[in-house]
């Protein structure tokens, strides 16, 4: 057995909610002075623990998978593991070349041309310029923007920015490579590109990957092994297989919180009190769902002073399946008016035909006043939904074959 | 590592940990990323002109203008200059002041204005403000050189013996390191503190404005009383300006408390910033 390349240790990172932001001097100096007064403030209570104990190792040349819902630690655990904060207890040992690739593009300069950032956002990704000069070429093809390699960036379309970008990164020659959620970008050619590229790296030049996703399909594509994270601890280090079910298994229940009422309530303006958001079929609750069948989003609040949304409110019911964003069913585009607000109210989003294939469908709710976010509860409900005959012919594409449904027509 | 591995120790090993106390300077990671410094060097250069009509003409304009301000003003104010013209004076008196002043202000935003950057990707965060540092050359080389033709006119002309470059011109490098210092050190001090306090932003911009009128840009250390030169003594930038002018133009040598009391100020300026801005390096990320 060989040393393992990545050894992390007990690593754990604390946020001082109170302390996140910058402050004013003010703010400093009064909170000083009250501990000094012996007016010890909650302090622990404020604490939030972003990861927790977490330990694992990985090999050299493992592509590993690292998944989790938001929040649950994953970004964190690349922030510290690509230097740019710091652990609060707990060590990580990396013996290689670390590259870490959390965006696309950073420190590409508007103004310079596609060559000119090249030389810039290597340099920035740990590059030297003899290193950068020899791949040229290889970058500029790997992208496909040679007749605009000498024409400033902000003229590229978002593609080409893009391609450019990952073309890159994609050609840093690291021991260690830590990826996040770039791929999110692009179209889905250029991701099948990249994926490639990222495999190839793994496979051949026996590089150590690990790769953070939303994109279950890419996980599984990629990676032989992977790491569950759920609110900061480790909660599953095994086969990618397996850890993918039990990530599928608790998105369903709602990680064990119970169904529905899962996630987190943020942004919530004071005024505007949420009882619960639920998902109703055939007159009652539900924390499930056939395509094809009707369904309903029922949002009930409460509202110590609706003068304070005099204009009437907007309501988004955002649907996400395997991590990505399918769908925003937003009032102010399907109803046009706003909904005013009373004392107790409820607001119902009703789907005729619930469109989704099988698998969680996360749900979250946003309301906004004035273009200001005034509730923002994410994942707040998560709907276990199974194919129906959604298109009453009684047949189905095949599973792999999409993750929707959507009513049309055939002529001919 | 302190059992025998099968595989060969790999080259580098980064132990990530929190870090306890201060750190200093990891000069051998700061060499690793030169060849960044250079390309940022070389970005400013490329990109803080676009889309202007005069370029580095501004470089020119600018300390001209001030100049002809400058002279108007001495005249009302009555300002003895001595026997130096006084475009000259003013000319090379703000050689120093501007290369400080523009440093300053370029190094004390490396937080507020890289937050973005320095949360995606990890670099030693000193190349910024240093390659700050390096890129503010550029300027200060073009007034050196409108200085030098102003000179050289004023020179043919009549009042041509009351001006002249001594020996203390080899010793210039060394007058404008002292400036660099300076300017980097006080910019890592406020870049650290705005880093949590951006309190420290508004007060930076009125301080450089106040400092201006404490150091003797626009009037000779000679109009000073005596009495008062140990506390301009305490402002480093005095030393700059006093030399300067001793090199180009003739004036006298500064003395050596002046020059003693301002390396010294100079010296822990910078150390100190050295350290505070590194402290909030490691966690600047977390409280943006």
């Amino acid at each position: 057995m060989s040393q393992p390349i990545i050894e992390v240790e007990n690593l754990s990172k604390r946020y001082r909610l109170g302390a996140i932001g910058a402050t004013t001097l003010r703010e400093e100096f009064s909170g000083w002075w009250e501990r000094r007064r012996g007016r010890t403030v909650v302090a622990d209570a404020r604490d939030f623990w972003a990861l927790r104990d977490i330990s694992f190792t990985v090999q050299p040349g493992e592509v590993v998978g690292v998944i989790g819902r938001n929040g649950a630690g994953k970004s964190t655990l690349l922030k510290i593991l690509s230097r740019i904060t710091e652990p609060t207890s707990g060590r990580a040992v990396l013996r290689g070349r670390v590259a870490s690739l959390l965006e696309v593009g950073t420190g590409f300069h508007p103004d310079l041309s596609g060559r000119e950032n090249i030389f810039l956002n290597g340099a920035i990704l740990g590059m030297t310029r003899a290193e950068v000069r020899r791949k040229f070429d290889e970058i500029v093809a790997f992208a496909e923007v040679e007749k605009f390699i000498d024409t400033p960036v902000k003229r590229y379309s978002s593609g080409m920015y893009v391609r450019l970008a990952f073309a890159v990164a994609a050609h840093l020659e690291p021991e260690i490579l830590i990826i996040d959620e770039v791929l999110a970008v692009g179209d889905a050619q250029f991701q099948k590109k990249c994926l490639g590229k990222m495999g190839s790296v793994a496979a051949q030049d026996g590089r150590t990957v690990l790769f953070v996703s939303h994109n279950l399909a890419a996980v599984e594509s990629l990676c032989s092994r992977a790491l569950y994270l759920e609110a900061g601890r480790l909660k599953l280090a095994s086969s990618t297989a397996a850890v993918e079910r039990q990530f599928l298994a608790d998105l369903a229940t709602g990680g064990g919180s119970g169904a529905g009422s899962a996630g987190t309530v943020r942004n919530r303006h004071p005024d505007l009190i949420v009882e619960d958001f639920t998902a109703i079929a055939r007159d009652t609750p539900t924390t499930g769902a056939k395509a094809g069948e009707p369904i309903a989003f029922r949002l009930r609040y409460r509202c110590a002073n609706p003068a304070a949304f005099s204009d009437g409110i907007s309501v988004s019911v955002i649907f996400h399946v395997r991590g990505q964003r399918l769908l925003n069913l937003w009032s102010s585009a399907g109803r046009g008016a706003p909904f005013s607000v009373q004392e107790q109210g409820e607001i119902t989003c009703e789907v005729p035909r619930w469109p989704f294939r099988t698998g969680p469908v996360r749900v979250d709710v946003h309301a906004s006043y004035r273009m200001q976010n005034i509730l923002e509860w994410d994942e707040a409900l998560v709907v276990d939904s199974i194919d129906g005959d959604y298109y009453g012919t009684g047949v189905v594409p095949h599973e792999s074959e999409g993750l929707m449904f959507l009513p049309h027509h055939w002529r001919g | 590592m302190s059992f025998p591995t099968a595989t060969p120790a790999p080259a580098v090993e980064t132990v990530i940990a929190p870090t306890r106390g201060w750190r200093f300077l990891d000069t051998r990671e700061l060499w690793a990323y030169r060849d960044l410094l250079g390309l940022l060097v070389w970005r400013d250069f490329a990109t803080r002109y676009k889309q202007t009509v005069l370029g580095p003409l501004w470089f020119v304009v600018q300390p001209l203008l001030m100049t002809l301000v400058f002279i108007l003003f001495g005249k009302v104010a009555r300002i003895d200059l001595g026997q130096t013209p006084p475009v000259l004076f003013y000319l090379c008196g703000q050689l120093p002041w501007n290369y400080f002043a523009q440093t300053f202000q370029s190094t004390s935003v490396t937080f507020t204005n890289n937050s973005g950057l320095f949360g995606k990707v990890y670099f030693p965060r000193l190349i910024v403000p240093l390659a700050a540092v390096v890129s503010n050359l550029l300027s200060m080389a073009i007034q050196l050189v409108t200085f030098g033709i102003f000179f050289a006119v004023l020179k043919c002309g009549a009042h041509g013996a009351n001006f002249g470059l001594t020996s203390g011109i080899i010793l210039l490098p060394l007058a404008l390191l002292q400036v660099a210092a300076l300017s980097l050190g006080v910019g890592l001090w406020v870049t650290a503190l705005t880093a949590k306090f951006r309190d420290f932003s508004i007060l930076a911009t009125f301080a450089i404005q106040l400092w201006l009128y404490a150091t003797p840009v626009i009037y000779p250390l000679s109009q000073v009383p005596v009495k008062w030169h140990w506390l301009v003594a305490l402002n480093p930038m005095t030393l700059s300006e006093e030399f300067f002018r001793h090199a180009l133009l003739g004036t006298d040598v500064p003395s050596p408390l002046l020059m003693a009391a301002s390396l010294a100020a100079t010296g822990l300026v910078l150390a100190g910033g050295l350290l505070v801005f590194q402290r909030v390096e490691k966690t600047f990320v977390d409280v943006v």
